[in-house]
């Protein structure tokens, strides 16, 4: 057999004891047995130098890369080993996974009316609005003298007010009844916003509101958010695409948006609002053909209030640059907990206020 | 306002299914509450018949057994009522015929004898009050015609929401002049039209009427009417006053409420003969004045009632309710017709005094029109002849001063399309006003309408016009979705809104749920937290008309609704409670703090109360629930003031905490909080006087001002320090000291001391054992010195620490081992 043959012989030999090698002490072994400076194949590189001439280069080539190979074919081999070690070793040292983290991080919750006020909110910044907030303890005069609704008007009566005891703080003048009250609705900061900032005007202006009536659909105390855009060459056609905008944000992009012509005393021509329903997609039915119970098979869900800012308004706020005859606006009102309570279907308005932690918790 | 759809009808028959027209008028502007059917659901068993012959029962005394023709031939009908007689014409009730009580009519036997149908009552089928007789039908209908042709038996109602502005649709007819306008369906003439009162005034002969103050009763006008037969009225008359709500009473009394229903306008009669001299003088009451209202109620009158009142006294409530004293009844022979226009809101004004509101006054309070009086006079007259057999006294008693020129406005062109951004072409426009009755005419500039009487208080500007188009002009169809154009629109949250959201956000990330309070409270809790007189807390803004006790004054403090809302869940088997509220508080006015937060709203005047934003939090039980690895943490002033320095620094700021006083907080566990030297709240355990009065066994709260929390916060404005270039060198320091020395006293002697190489002062360890020295504690504090040129050798940190060492000492504090 000639040398050429030995060494091949030797390579094969390698290779396998490598395979077979399961450990790495036997790994080392192999190392020795073939790198080793007693192996075959270091002798046989040893003693090139006594080879025939001819022989010489072709039996150094090959027995170089054999040991090269064999070197490569070790390392490999050995990290293969050793990372199969390491695994073995972590996976003795493990843990119960399912145990709770610890120490323990309670999650805590906004209530569903600041979330729902927020996402309003962001909706209509991102629409180019502005966000205030007016007194909730208002005087008469921007409840309703200002917002158009004279003394002894029969529209006071739509809504029922809570009055303050007189007190010394109370202002008026020629401005209407001297009386204090709780804010009917968040409209009076309409009046304080234009007293306070010539236009263009776009604010929306979310708040606490009360009205005296309790009972499952209605609370002493509740939210509303009110808008107002007045600028040159407002139109009704705009009060439209901006409340289409804003609901579909909120209900979802293929919503359709309703206006019922309606009266109230600050807007004119004013309108109230519906949103298709969400749930039957206007259909009024169910995909079983069962009645839909949200919109009480209607397809349509009211919602609130608006309308084009009448212009006895304005003349209220005549003085901070509101002409009628230069700038128009609009103005729409509606509640929060409507919005909430459709969108995460609570039944009961007096949950809103009741704070029972169960209910709160599963709002994130 | 309930609209019988038979009568609407008779004005306006629009082909349309009632649920059709209810959504027409929807989308006009007239909300329909509710379509029901009232009467019979089904008429076709229902049929008019001839009675032929009445026997005794041979079984029973009281009933009758009549052969009766039904149009088909001739069928046996066992009946009860008295009046049943041959020759009758009545309504039959045919076997498989549903009453409106849902009972079916079938072939029974009764005492022994076959009864194939009923004959029915007016009751029984809705067109009449209850009685102890049958219907018996006028003239001569032939048997077999169906009983729906002969009277009013089938009935759908419409109940419409009528909106405050609109009182022409407080009438049939008005409404059926809507119906006319949004369907284009065609009108029938007005019922009042081509009526003359007669010009020979033999009226004022008999009576004469005297108004004081014309603002009171803007016109005023009387008829007479002699030979009254009163009596029931006819039963298609009672079917549509049923239909429509009111019970009928009699003729007199229903011509009243009809003619109302019909024209909008209210009318009160009077029994002439009972009533002095036909003399009426329109007068406020005097002190003490009382009377009987035709309810049969005796009301004192509040002072300036406007009323009607004859020789004797007070006659009626001017546009609310007669009395009793000279009501229509089965004696009287001759009735005064009052028809008159009251002022709006003095009606309004007294009827919310009186506590009294009837049909009239929620229509007069509206403010009517007096030319409405005209109307009501015509119809009323008619049927006073038709129905009553009256003699109409020629002419009327008119008390009219200021009348009122017709309105004419002008609806430019371009008006309808500026304000609806749609254009509604000019023609549509007129021809929207003239169904609704304004006689639009073309002039140079556009339109120009005169205002009918019954729209006069309601339409008064070119805008009204403008709605009065969009209204009929299909808005929801054809209105387009813009958006605004032009400029102004840069929104955004402010900065102190964004630091409102960000302190609700650390408190929900603590692990605090949100609540949000009632607003009121009771004088009984305010009182239960023990504030002094002289703090504004206690004297909380009371509401006059409260729902409640429990809801009669103005909260002071969020931490009332904290302790309230973690009582209530506590009450419910909940453990653990951390709740927080972002919400505002109402103290007495006449200052404000900064901002939108600090109450100082925009407007040209301040707002009556001072309502700054607050932010409060409570907790009581587990803090942090215990787990497998680690124990639980129970609430405590700690981990509560914790809290807060997480909710501080999600602001940049850092909160200091120094002893003070709440009167309702645990007097040695709690202190005012502070930013930057300036008080912005408090911190502390509930005094347990207070937690016991709010059923709380115990908890830790903390209030602060946002306001005072957002003006400070450096959020957005932070200005970059370059980052450290040379290793830190940190030492221990143990001390004893002295207990009553606050550890911030120590800490900032130590900071002070240190100078400017001293980095940081860490407190790590606090320990008060028994082998420390009586009174004494030790602390223990990790301090860093830095130096930015260079890396700090031993020496360079010798002297600031000697310096720190004399620092202690002067504190009366040593070093420990
Ligand atoms: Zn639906």
């Amino acid at each position: 057999m000639g040398m050429i043959e030995r060494i091949e012989e030797i390579s094969e030999s390698a290779q396998e004891a490598v395979a077979s090698a399961d450990d790495l002490s036997s790994l080392e072994a192999v190392r020795v047995q073939f790198l080793g400076r007693k192996a075959e194949l270091t002798g046989i590189l040893r003693g090139i130098a006594e080879l025939e001439a001819d022989q010489r280069g072709k039996v150094g080539g090959l027995a170089n890369e054999v040991r090269q190979q064999t070197e490569e074919l070790i390392s490999s081999r050995s990290a293969e080993l050793e990372a199969a070690e390491l695994e073995l070793s972590l996976v003795a040292d493990s843990i119960d996974v399912t145990l709770p983290g610890s120490p323990a991080a309670p999650v805590g919750h906004l209530h569903p009316v600041t979330r729902t006020r927020r996402m309003i909110e962001d909706v209509m910044v991102g629409l180019g609005y502005r966000v205030v907030e007016g007194p909730e303890v208002e005087l008469d005069y921007y409840n309703f003298t200002a917002l158009n609704h004279p003394p002894d008007h029969p529209a006071r009566m739509l809504q029922d007010t809570f009055y303050i005891e007189p007190s010394p703080a109370t202002t008026g003048g020629d401005r209407g009844p001297r009386d204090v009250l709780l804010r009917t609705h968040t409209s009076p900061m309409q009046v304080r916003a234009m007293e306070a900032s010539p236009p263009p005007l776009f604010i929306i202006v979310p708040g606490k509101t009360y009205r005296r009536d309790s009972d499952a659909t209605h609370s002493p105390m509740f939210h509303q958010v009110e808008g107002l855009a007045v600028g040159e060459g407002v139109t009704l056609a705009d009060l439209k695409g901006t409340l289409l905008a804003m609901l579909r944000e909120i209900f979802g992009p293929d919503r359709e948006i309703r206006m019922r012509p309606h009266f109230f005393p600050f807007t004119e021509p004013s309108v109230e609002f519906d949103v298709s329903c969400f749930r039957c997609g206007g259909s009024g039915s169910l995909d079983g053909g069962d009645r839909c119970g949200l919109c009480k098979a209607i397809g349509w869900i009211e919602l609130g209030g608006a309308g084009m800012v009448d212009p006895n308004v304005f003349s209220f706020v005549s003085d901070a640059g509101y002409d009628p005859d230069l700038v128009s606006g609009f103005a729409f009102g509606f509640g929060i907990e409507r919005i909430a309570m459709l969108r995460h279907g609570i039944g009961d308005l007096r949950l809103m206020f009741d704070n029972d932690l169960r209910m709160l918790e599963q709002f994130s | 306002m309930k609209v019988p759809w038979s009568w609407l009808s008779e004005y306006c028959d629009t082909g349309l299914e009632p649920a059709d027209l209810a959504e027409r008028m929807a989308m006009t502007g007239t909300e329909v509450e509710r379509v029901v059917e009232a009467g019979i659901a089904d008429a076709g068993p229902f049929v008019v018949g001839r009675v032929v012959s009445v026997e005794p029962h041979p079984n029973a005394d009281r009933l009758r057994v009549c052969q009766v023709d039904d149009g088909t031939g001739t069928r046996t009908i066992v009946c009860g009522a008295p009046n049943v007689d041959a020759g009758q014409a009545v309504i039959v009730a045919l076997p498989g015929a549903i009453m409106p009580g849902g009972m079916e009519i079938g072939e029974t036997e009764l005492r022994g004898v076959l009864s194939s149908g009923m004959i029915c009552g007016p009751d029984e089928i809705g067109v009449g009050e209850r009685t102890e007789g049958i219907l018996v039908l006028d003239g001569d209908p032939t048997p077999g015609t169906p009983a729906s042709e002969v009277v009013p038996i089938e009935e759908v109602v419409l109940e419409l929401e009528v909106t405050p502005n609109r009182t022409d649709c407080f009438g049939i007819y008005g409404v059926a002049r809507e119906a006319h306008a949004i369907t284009g369906a065609s009108l029938a003439g007005e019922p009042w039209s081509d009526w003359d009162p007669g010009t020979d005034d033999e009226c004022s002969d008999v009576v004469s009427v005297s108004v004081e103050d014309p603002a009171d009763c803007l016109r005023f006008t009387a008829r007479v009417f002699t030979g009254v037969q009163i009596g029931d009225s006819p039963a298609w008359l009672q079917a549509r006053l049923i239909a429509s709500g009111q019970r009928p009473i009699n003729n007199v009394v229903d011509i009243t409420n009809y003619v109302m229903l019909l024209t909008g306008q209210p009318l009160h009669a009077f029994d002439l003969d009972l009533v002095p001299g036909g003399e009426l003088v329109v007068r406020r009451s005097r002190p003490g004045e009382g009377m009987t209202t035709l309810d049969g109620i005796e009301r004192d009158l509040p002072e300036g009632t406007v009323l009607v009142c004859d020789g004797n006294g007070p006659a009626a409530i001017a546009g609310i309710m007669g009395g009793s004293v000279s009501e229509v009844g089965s004696t009287t022979g001759s009735v005064l017709l009052e028809v008159a226009t009251w002022d709006g809101p003095g009606i309004l004004r007294t009827s919310r005094e009186l506590g009294l509101r009837s049909e009239a006054s929620s229509r007069f309070e509206k403010q009517l029109h007096p030319a409405l009086c005209d109307r009501a006079q015509a119809v009323a007259a008619r049927l006073m002849v038709e129905v009553c057999g009256a003699t109409e006294v020629p002419g009327m008693v008119d008390v009219f001063e200021h009348r009122d020129p017709e309105r004419t406005l002008e609806l430019r062109s371009g008006s309808v399309e500026r304000v609806l951004g749609m254009d509604v072409p000019v023609e549509e426009q007129l021809e929207a006003l003239d169904r609704l009755g304004f006689s639009p005419r073309p002039s140079p500039d556009g339109i120009e309408v005169t205002v009918p009487p019954d729209r006069h208080f309601d339409v008064t500007r070119e805008i009204d016009l403008v709605e009065e188009v969009a209204r009929i002009s299909d808005l929801d169809t054809n209105l387009p979705a813009t958006l605004p154009s032009g400029e102004g629109h840069t929104g955004g949250l402010s900065r102190e809104q964004q630091a409102q959201r960000r302190t609700e956000d650390a408190m929900r990330e603590s692990g605090f749920d949100e609540v949000v309070g009632w607003s009121f409270t009771s004088p009984d809790r305010i009182g239960a937290l023990r504030l002094g007189e002289s703090d504004q807390r206690s004297h909380a803004t009371a509401i006059s008309n409260p729902l409640s006790e429990e809801q009669s004054v103005m909260r002071t403090t969020v931490l009332i609704s904290l302790l309230e809302i973690a009582s209530r869940n506590l009450a419910r088997g909940i453990g653990s409670v951390r709740i927080f509220e972002s919400g505002r508080v109402y103290l007495p006015g006449g200052r404000t703090g900064e901002g939108l937060l600090g109450g100082a709203f925009p407007g040209g005047d301040p707002a009556p109360l001072y309502e700054p934003q607050v932010l409060g939090a409570l907790a009581t039980g587990e803090f942090r629930p215990g787990t497998w690895a680690s124990p639980s943490i129970e609430a405590g002033f700690f981990p509560m003031k914790g809290v807060l320095e997480h909710l501080a620094g999600d602001l940049g700021l850092s909160v200091d905490v120094i002893p003070g006083a709440e009167p309702f907080l645990h007097p040695g566990r709690s202190g005012q909080v502070t930013v930057e030297g300036t008080g912005i709240g408090w911190i502390g355990e509930i005094h347990p006087l207070v937690a016991r009065a709010f059923e709380v066994p115990s908890a830790v709260a903390f209030e602060i001002r946002l306001a005072d929390l957002a003006s400070a916060s450096s959020v957005g404005d932070e200005v970059f320090r370059e980052i450290p270039a040379h290793p830190a060198v940190e030492r221990d320091i143990a001390i004893l000291m002295p207990e009553e020395v606050a550890v911030s006293a120590v800490a900032s002697a130590i900071g002070e001391a240190g100078g400017d190489l001293l980095e940081d002062v860490a407190l790590f360890d606090v320990y008060a054992g028994e082998e420390l020295p009586d009174g004494r504690r030790s602390l223990a504090f990790r301090l860093r010195f830095r130096a930015v040129d260079r890396t700090l050798a031993e020496e360079d940190v010798k002297p600031a620490w000697d310096a720190i060492v004399a620092s202690i000492g002067s504190l009366k504090g040593e070093l420990r081992g």
